[in-house]
Formats: C-alpha cells, sequence, structure tokens
C-alpha cells in the first residue's frame, strides 16, 4: 500500500471539475455552429452525455477499464457500482480517478454529436451513445491506458487516440449511416451565433488545462509541463489556422480562430506529458495548418461531417498521435525517445499501430451498431421534422422566443 | 390619408429620424428587415466554405402622413437617407383607408 | 405600380427568392415576423406545462413591381412557396402611388 499524496489528490479532484466544464463547453462550441432551429437538440445531446455516460461509468465503466482482469483487453466486474475502487493502489484515491476518467467517458461520445448535427434522433441518439460508451470507449479505454497497447510501447498521455482518433472515427461512421443533411451542398448554412462558439472555445481551452495536466495523476513538473505545452499548442494551432485561411480563403476569422485553438488542443493531448522545448509550438502549429487543409476531405467525400469533427477531431488525433513518435523526449518524462531524440523508429511503429487499430476498430463496430440502431429505431428524424429543427420536432422547446 | 414605407440603409436611421421630426412628423414604425436589390450581396467564409449573402441588413420605416404632407416627407427621407451610394434603398407610398388612434378612437386627420 | 406583400414558410425563402431572381425582380425586402392562419400554431413543453404557441415563424416578404407584371410575380411566389401543406400563407397586392429610389431620386417605373 502506497500512502496517499493530498498534494496529487487535490489537484486530480480539480482536473475533473475542469474536464466536466469542457462538456457544456463543447455543447456551445458546437451549438453556436449550427442553425439556430437546432440549437436546443445541440445542446441536448451533449448535456444528455453528463447524465447517461455517467451513469454507465459508475455502474459498469470503471470496473470494465480499472478492474484488474489480468489481461490487457478488458477490465472485471470488481468495482461494478464503485464498490471498493479505493483498494486500487496508487498515491491518490481510487475514487479520484473514477471522478477523472468518468468526465473523460462523458466528453467522448459528444465529441461525435458536431458531425450528425440537425437530423440525429433524440432516443436513438441515447441508445448510439449508451452502447459506444460499452462497446467502443470502454475497451479502446483500456487498452490505451491501461492495457495491451500501452504495454506494447504507445503512448498516449490523455488520449489521442482513445478519445480523439475513436470519436474522430466514430463521426465518420455514423455520418455515413444517417447520411447528408437536408439541403446539404445547395441551401446555405451558416452558424447561427458565433459569439456562442467562441465563448464555448474558451471553456474548452480552460477545461483542457485539466484534461491534459491531471492526466499523469500527479501534481509535479511533468503536470506544469503538461499545462504549457497545452496552452501553447493552442496558440499555435489558432496561429497556424489563421495563417492559412487568411492566405487561402482570404480573411482571418473567429470561427478559424475558435477551430484552430482546438485543432491544436486535440494535437497536443496524447503528447502533453511527453514533449518540450518547442515541440508543443510545431506540434500545435501543424494541427492547425493540416486541420484547415482537412475540410477539404469532406467535400471530395461527399460526407456531410456538419460541424468538420472528421478534420479537427481525428486529424488532429492523428497528428498529434504521430508527432509524438518524433518528439516524445526522455528528459521530460522518462518514457521513450522519439526520432528526434535519438530513438529510432521503435516509438513511431508503435504510435502507427495504435492509431490504426484503435481507427479500425471504432469504425467497425461504430458502423455496425450505428446500421442496428438504424434499421431498428431509426437513427434520423423525418423529413418535416428536420425542416422544423431538433428544438421543436424534438424537445418541444424554442431556443430564442420573444 | 397616405402610407409612406421606406426600406434603408441602417446606419441612416437616425439622420431620417431627425429630418422626418424636423418635417414635423408625429411618429414612425421601424423594423430590422433584410432586402436585396440591384446591390446584390455579399460573401460570408467559414472554415473556407464561401456562402453567397443574398440578404442585406435593411430598417424599414412607416408613416402615416396627411395627403398635404406626402411631397415633403418623401422629400425629407430621400435626402436624410441618400448617401449617393448603391444600396440606399426605396420609398413607396399607399393609400390608407382609415386610421384610428387607439388610445382615443379618433379617426382620421386627428389620429396621425 | 403594385406592392406585392407575401407571408410565407421561413425554409421556403430560399427558393422563392432563386424563383423571383429567375423572373428578373429586382428587390425584395424580407422580414421575421409570426403569424396564424388556419394551421394554428404548435405545442411546445416547459416544466410540464404545456404552450400553445399560436403565432408560428413566417417571413413577410415585400415588392414594389410594375402593374403590368403583378400577376407573373403572384403566381411566381404562389409556385415556388407551396408545399401543399397547411401554413404555406398568404399573398395580397396594393396600390402604390408613387415610388422613389432613394439615391438618384428617380420616380415610377425608372425607380423599380
Amino acid at each position: 500500500m502506497i500512502a496517499l499524496d493530498s498534494g496529487h489528490t487535490a489537484w486530480v479532484l480539480m482536473s475533473a471539475a475542469l474536464v466536466l466544464f469542457m462538456t457544456p463547453g463543447l455543447a456551445f462550441f458546437y451549438g453556436g455552429m449550427v442553425r439556430s432551429k437546432n440549437m436546443l437538440g445541440m445542446l441536448m445531446q451533449n448535456i444528455f452525455a453528463m447524465g447517461l455516460v455517467s451513469t454507465i461509468w459508475a455502474i459498469v465503466g470503471f470496473s470494465l477499464v480499472f478492474g484488474d482482469s489480468g489481461n490487457g483487453w478488458i477490465g472485471n466486474f470488481d468495482f461494478l457500482f464503485l464498490a471498493d475502487v479505493n483498494n486500487l493502489d496508487g498515491d491518490i484515491p481510487g475514487m479520484a480517478l473514477v471522478a477523472f476518467q468518468m468526465m473523460f467517458a462523458v466528453i467522448t461520445p459528444a465529441l461525435i454529436t458536431g458531425a450528425t448535427a440537425d437530423r440525429l434522433k433524440f432516443g436513438s441518439y441515447a441508445v448510439l451513445i449508451g452502447f459506444w460508451s460499452l462497446l467502443v470507449y470502454i475497451p479502446a479505454a483500456k487498452w490505451v491506458f491501461n492495457g495491451w497497447l500501452l504495454d506494447m510501447g504507445a503512448l498516449d498521455f490523455a488520449g489521442g487516440t482513445a478519445i480523439h482518433i475513436n470519436a474522430g472515427v466514430a463521426a465518420l461512421a455514423v455520418v455515413i449511416v444517417i447520411g447528408n443533411r437536408k439541403g446539404h451542398g445547395t441551401v446555405a448554412m451558416p452558424p447561427h451565433n458565433l459569439p456562442l462558439t467562441m465563448l464555448g472555445t474558451g471553456i474548452l481551452w480552460f477545461g483542457w488545462i485539466g484534461f491534459n495536466a491531471g492526466s499523469g495523476l500527479a501534481a509535479d513538473g511533468v503536470a506544469a509541463q503538461a499545462l504549457v505545452n497545452t496552452h501553447l499548442a493552442a496558440a499555435t494551432g489558432m496561429l497556424g489556422w489563421l495563417l492559412v485561411e487568411k492566405l487561402k480563403a482570404g480573411h482571418a476569422t473567429t470561427l478559424g480562430a475558435a477551430s484552430g485553438a482546438v485543432a491544436g488542443l486535440v494535437a497536443i493531448t496524447p503528447c502533453a506529458g511527453f514533449v518540450g522545448g518547442p515541440a508543443p509550438l510545431i506540434i500545435g502549429a501543424a494541427a492547425g495548418v493540416l486541420c484547415f487543409l482537412a475540410l477539404g476531405i469532406k467535400e471530395k467525400m461527399n460526407w456531410d461531417d456538419s460541424l468538420d469533427v472528421i478534420a479537427v477531431h481525428l486529424i488532429g488525433g492523428i497528428v498529434g498521435t504521430l508527432l509524438l513518435g518524433f518528439f516524445a523526449d526522455t528528459a521530460i518524462n522518462g518514457e521513450f525517445d522519439g526520432v528526434f531524440y535519438g530513438g529510432g523508429l521503435e516509438l513511431l511503429k508503435d504510435q502507427f499501430v495504435a492509431a490504426i487499430v484503435v481507427g479500425v476498430f471504432s469504425f467497425v463496430v461504430t458502423f455496425a451498431l450505428a446500421k442496428i440502431i438504424d434499421s431498428t429505431m431509426g437513427l434520423r428524424i423525418d423529413e418535416e421534422a428536420e425542416l422544423r429543427g431538433l428544438d421543436q420536432s424534438q424537445h418541444a422547446e424554442s431556443a430564442y422566443t420573444s | 390619408m397616405k402610407l409612406v414605407t421606406a426600406v434603408i440603409k441602417p446606419f441612416k436611421l437616425d439622420d431620417v429620424k431627425d429630418a422626418l421630426k424636423a418635417a414635423g412628423s408625429a411618429g414612425i414604425t421601424v423594423s430590422e428587415v433584410r432586402g436585396f436589390g440591384r446591390q446584390g450581396g455579399h460573401t460570408e467564409t467559414y472554415r473556407g466554405a464561401e456562402y453567397k449573402i443574398d440578404f442585406v441588413p435593411k430598417v424599414s420605416l412607416q408613416v402615416v402622413v396627411d395627403d398635404a404632407d406626402v411631397d415633403s416627407i418623401v422629400e425629407a427621407i430621400t435626402t436624410s437617407a441618400a448617401t449617393g451610394k448603391i444600396g440606399d434603398g426605396k420609398i413607396w407610398v399607399t393609400d390608407v383607408d382609415r386610421i384610428i388612434r387607439i388610445r382615443t378612437g379618433e379617426e382620421g386627420g386627428d389620429a396621425v
């Protein structure tokens, strides 16, 4: 039994609160980008994840990720209903780990809602993210944070694979099943309230401090490095996006600043506690530029990824996961050196394998799940409901009443 | 009795209001509208995708006046709302059969 | 000179605009309004209490055209705004005595 450390415990509890705040932040980040008739529908999908996924996490989720089953694939039922979690060995209480990891489980399926904006039936959404948490998120989190991908040597400080690649690929799978919004490509669907998107960006940026700097489960030098890295990658992600946007599209836009900052935050997530020096600046800027360029993918493929979950989370997650293979530095956190620090190609290869494994697994299971729901309850609202909007058709409310 | 309706550039509203007051108009009603005329619209860009915004924000104002005052009111609006640039807007005049002041029930010229 | 006013379903505005542009109507003014007709409203629920929302969001559009074009424009709006379902809206036509283009001061048909 290791003695509990009150400093570490305090920081992890604080970080759990910071990460919790990201989900309403995401709700407003996305909500500002949809049309006004779908505002409540978008907010609801995100807030609802806080209710449903937290419940699943307490009943069985935590146990299936952190229950000591002795294998690298799935946990066990030792911690059902959070029984005996404080028996977990460590210098923070098991319950602090429960709280911190619960907030990760909540926001991951919520990320998908940006891709399926304006057309996902609420009841089907609830079933989708419930089963998705059990069948996709929990196994992936086990492999990456506490299982065979970690044992193999793949690094993911705070969830580049388990969260961003996972949710980004899942978003793609659901978009393929659900189809494009009515009027996609012919009717203009500009964001209805970018000020709310900017507010959501600020909340995400703030909460991401806990997401990344809390992921070492300690209040120490690595946490401080991760905090600074996180902030700097958001900064250069914004600069990188705005630069290419200005050059290619003519204006530096507020939505571009918001998107670039989030792209930088996504990319630094797997790297946060493993890199230092100029690496966070480079990783953030690379994500800002590459995620902007990735916006063209959905046009080319005719995927109506409405709010660019693929470009920002999938591509951003891949950029961060692979760049870690180059920039990991044992001087920061004695684990592995990347290509640029004399570690050779070993880590890069493991990063590549982890990205592919999580991506393929997430796509296959999510696609099957979406297909099953679509052929039983239907994933999509009918045409008239789509014209009226999610707010009235799904919730019998209006976001803006006079 | 005539109803004078004008669609003008929003930033000209204060000038027009002052000019109408000076011309003796006792009340106007304004609303925010969007319109397109020969000006066409403009382009907005969101995440690299261009949207053509056909409808430009405008202010619509309405004033009911005596037949004898129509020319001076139209003149006041025209002068005060003009910038000389495209998109200054339009004024049209329509007949009003009856007008009633709600508080008093007065009708006709007294109600203007 | 006639003023044509139409109250339509908001999501039909793009179709109506495109149809009017196609027959060379050079300008329209739109505003967001709420209305009720035979459609009645819909129901919203807040904390278990049901509210009947009588006023449904609509778009009102106005355009001034030469008297000779009234039938063409009205038919075009009617065709492009129709969904066949209740609540498609209404169109009415009123006389216009004068129309002025603010920038140039032109009047009559040239001002349209």
